[in-house]
């Protein structure tokens, strides 16, 4: 087999080091990796095999995991570039982040608490929207700019509306029953 | 008639036989074997032309045990020892077990995995599985008419670590090696895509006995990529039979049933359930030991009425599923029914009120399973042609946590995650010179450790002594393509690997599992050794064979040198196969290939060439 252990995830999957990317080309290539290495192809041969194919086919996950999610992209392209941007520290943030943080914690908050459906949902999706502006945002930094840092301020506040949005379909969840 | 066989990187290069392999249904009411045989996936009767095996497990007080249809038959004479649905206990602590009450069972009461008193002993569910797998693998391998090499055993989607380590150790001790543990609803999914070839995003509803899953799935390419999957493992077919029992209980206010009547009027409960999905009414009439007569009619409006609540509590985990999956029903190709529960009408109605079209019923609710995992096990036992390539990519059903400060759950490898898939941790010591740690493992979506599975506690030993703080052991958690966990850890500055003791905690431990093969071979007749050396001269006489027939043929293509060094390597192993140490003949066979490698790629040859030049294929066979 002739895969590499030491790659990183973007040569792994045959696609450009970039954070703009083509879904579909990385699902079919996706599917050829595990086509090859999972271990299921290795299930009646002896256990070296066996275990190989468990650690290919783990390793392939994980990039596909890590290359598909837009987050984790950039993350993954901040780590490759040598760049630290996983600390969720108040201290690196600016106050007005911090502030917008703080309103939407509250009006989700709110209306969790007064069982407001509709207010959630659309909360839901204004902040579906804001997500996706930030994510532009976030492309031209990496894929323009390569203003390094810049995106990792970026990756900071998208991790922040992740967890929002988490925290709202979970309250959409919980009200719905 | 041998098939003329180019051989892809990780097979033999030899023309192999067919590798008898099977998939198996374990459910809880009924238990399936198939296999594929001449490119077509077939369940195997028994001598009464019978695919379906009743999972019904009776001990007689005289050491016979008795599984299927006769003990379900008989059931109500003994109830205490006949133990039906006992899938519902595999992996289960007598807590989680529901309507205790009503079961007739004498419960051993302890931690762990629950177990029950019989005439023959104290059983755990583990051995009662068992007892269904080895009449499943006597069957097959008398239809086969050889040794298995293997089978795929399916699971519910929803089940969890222990119910599945509790399956794959039943399957150990029926002396099945098991090539997969494989979702039910994944086996649904893989028989019915095959036979319809139609890409898309389909949901499996499967609706067993004793438990409910939804899978959703998508099939592009030839691969099944599960997207999500939920459900309830301890919701079934059983707790539609049990409301009604309840309610005929009521209406026909008795006085509490003796355990043999209990039974059998859960019988009939059953049968009136069955009934109403052809008749419109069906009639509950059955005299009691205690004389009284129970002598009413059931529609199936009522029984729709009094079941509702369990129609709706399926659609739970289906809108949770959707929602992992970020999909809308509608958004849905196809829905597709699993489980002879998915024929009561009110369910079908429901599901397709739901997804807004008519649900999937063509293959047989109650067989699509057992032909799917059938597929499955003879792609893994590496008989598939090359067009028939096609890949299942399962997930993880239920979050996987440690347990930290405060009764909290840490998740670390999150559900719905494809398999396989590895996480590790970092952790330190808190002491200096500590030598050991232990974690909590535990399964499921909650925040705290008290509400969800306890998995196992993992003990780390053999940590280099350190000041405290200083040693970086990372703990890796491997969840492999079965949904099984193991841990490895290893401290980081040293490179020195840990020993990790296990302690399930619904499980069995290895001792325990040695000690039941050393019991069940004893009772079975069936002696480990004797069985491991029978395979090794069963797998050197088939070597040795279909050798001698090559040469008999085209030992022409080989030189004096050549034919006498083959010679004297049958010789050789013909010796070794008369002995007694099965591992000497699995090293003879592997230096056997080695030795007659050279000849079968000229033979190969040779053959591709023929074939090319006009002849016909079956001149060539082996």
């Amino acid at each position: 087999m002739s895969i590499d252990l030491t790659q990183d995830y973007f040569s792994l999957f045959g696609v450009p080091r970039a954070y703009a990317l083509d879904e579909a080309s990385l699902e079919a290539a996706w599917h050829r990796l595990q086509s090859q290495v999972h271990p299921d192809r290795y299930a009646h041969l002896p256990d070296a095999d066996k275990r190989r194919a468990m650690q290919w086919a783990t390793r392939v996950n994980e990039g596909f995991r890590t290359l598909k999610k837009p987050l984790a992209r950039a993350q993954y392209l901040l780590v490759l570039a040598g760049v630290d941007a996983g600390i969720e520290t108040n201290t690196a943030m600016s106050p007005e982040f911090l502030m917008e943080q703080m309103e939407w914690r509250e009006a989700v908050e709110e209306a969790r608490a007064a069982g407001e459906l509709e207010e959630l949902e659309q909360l839901h999706v204004r902040l579906m929207h804001h997500a996706r502006d930030v994510r532009a945002e976030l492309g031209r930094q990496l894929d323009v700019d390569h203003d390094y840092t810049e995106a990792a301020d970026t990756v900071r506040r998208l991790m922040f509306i992740e967890k929002l949005q988490h925290e709202i379909d979970e309250a959409l969840l919980a009200l719905e029953g | 008639m041998a098939l003329l066989q180019i051989a892809e990187p990780g097979m033999s290069t030899e023309p192999h036989k067919h590798r008898l392999a099977v998939g198996i249904d374990l459910g809880t009411t009924n238990s399936l074997v198939a296999t594929v045989r001449n490119g077509i996936a077939v369940c195997l009767p028994d001598e009464s032309g019978r695919t379906m095996l009743p999972s019904v497990v009776r001990y007689h007080g005289d050491g016979h045990i008795e599984v299927g249809l006769a003990a379900m038959k008989a059931q109500a004479t003994d109830p205490r020892n006949t133990i039906i649905s006992v899938k519902r206990f595999m992996g289960r602590g007598l807590k989680d077990v529901a309507h205790v009450e009503t079961m007739p069972y004498d419960f051993e009461d302890g931690e762990g995995m629950v177990r029950l008193r019989t005439v023959q002993g104290v059983k755990s569910p583990v051995e009662v599985s068992a007892e269904v797998l080895r009449v499943l693998r006597a069957r097959a391998e008398a239809s086969l008419g050889g040794q298995l090499v293997g089978a795929v055993i399916t699971v519910p989607a929803y089940f969890d670590d222990a119910q599945r380590q509790a399956t794959k150790d039943a399957a150990r001790l029926a002396g099945l090696d098991v090539l997969r543990l494989l979702n039910e609803p994944t086996a649904a999914a893989v028989a019915y895509g095959l036979d319809n070839a139609a890409e898309g995003v389909y949901a499996v509803y499967d609706l067993g006995g004793g438990t409910f899953d939804l899978s959703i799935l998508k099939l592009s390419r030839g691969v099944f990529e599960v997207l999500s999957t939920n459900g309830d493992a301890a919701l079934g077919g059983d707790d539609f039979d049990h409301r009604l029992f309840c309610s005929i209980l009521e209406r026909a206010d008795i006085d509490p049933p003796s355990l043999e009547d209990a039974r059998r009027l859960q019988m009939k409960a059953r049968e009136a359930k069955e009934l109403l999905t052809s008749c419109e009414e069906a009639p509950i009439h059955l005299q009691l030991g205690s004389g009284e007569v129970v002598d009413l009619v059931v529609t199936r409006d009522d029984f729709a009425e009094m079941t509702k609540h369990l129609v709706q509590k399926t659609l739970t985990p289906v809108r949770k599923a959707l929602r992992d999956a970020g999909l809308t029903p509608d958004e849905i190709k196809g829905v597709v029914m699993v489980g002879g529960a998915t024929r009561m009408p009110h369910i079908q109605r429901a599901v397709a009120n739901f997804f807004g079209q008519e649900p999937l019923t063509n293959l047989d609710p109650d067989k699509v399973v057992a032909l799917g995992a059938a597929m499955q096990a003879n792609a893994l036992a590496g008989n598939r042609a090359e067009q028939d390539d096609w890949l299942l990519l399962d997930v993880i059903p239920l979050s996987l946590g440690l347990e930290t400060m405060g009764g909290l759950v840490e998740k670390v490898v999150p559900r719905n995650s494809t398999l396989p898939i590895a996480r590790a941790q970092e952790f330190t010591t808190f002491k200096d010179g500590q030598t050991a740690m232990a974690f909590h493992v535990v399964q499921g979506e909650r925040e705290l450790v008290a509400d969800c599975r306890s998995l196992a506690r993992f003990e780390l030993r053999g940590i280099p002594p350190m000041v405290a703080g200083a040693a970086r052991i990372r703990v890796t958690f491997q969840v492999d393509a079965d949904g099984l966990l193991s841990v490895s850890a290893r401290e980081m500055s040293s490179g020195v690997e840990a020993s990790v003791l296990v302690k399930p905690s619904y499980g069995l431990s290895d001792d325990e599992i040695a000690q039941m093969l050393k019991s069940g071979v004893e009772h079975a007749g069936d002696d480990m050794m004797l069985r491991a050396l029978r395979e090794q001269q069963v797998e050197a006489e088939r070597v040795i064979e279909a050798t001698e027939q090559a040469l008999a043929k085209d030992g022409h293509i080989l030189d004096a040198g050549e034919r006498a060094e083959i010679d004297a390597a049958i010789a050789r192993l013909r010796e070794l196969r008369a002995g007694s140490d099965h591992r000497a003949i699995k090293t003879g066979i592997d230096a056997f290939a080695r030795a007659t490698d050279e000849f079968a790629a000229r033979r190969m040859d040779n053959s591709i060439r023929s074939a090319l030049a006009g002849h016909k294929v079956d001149e060539l066979e082996l």
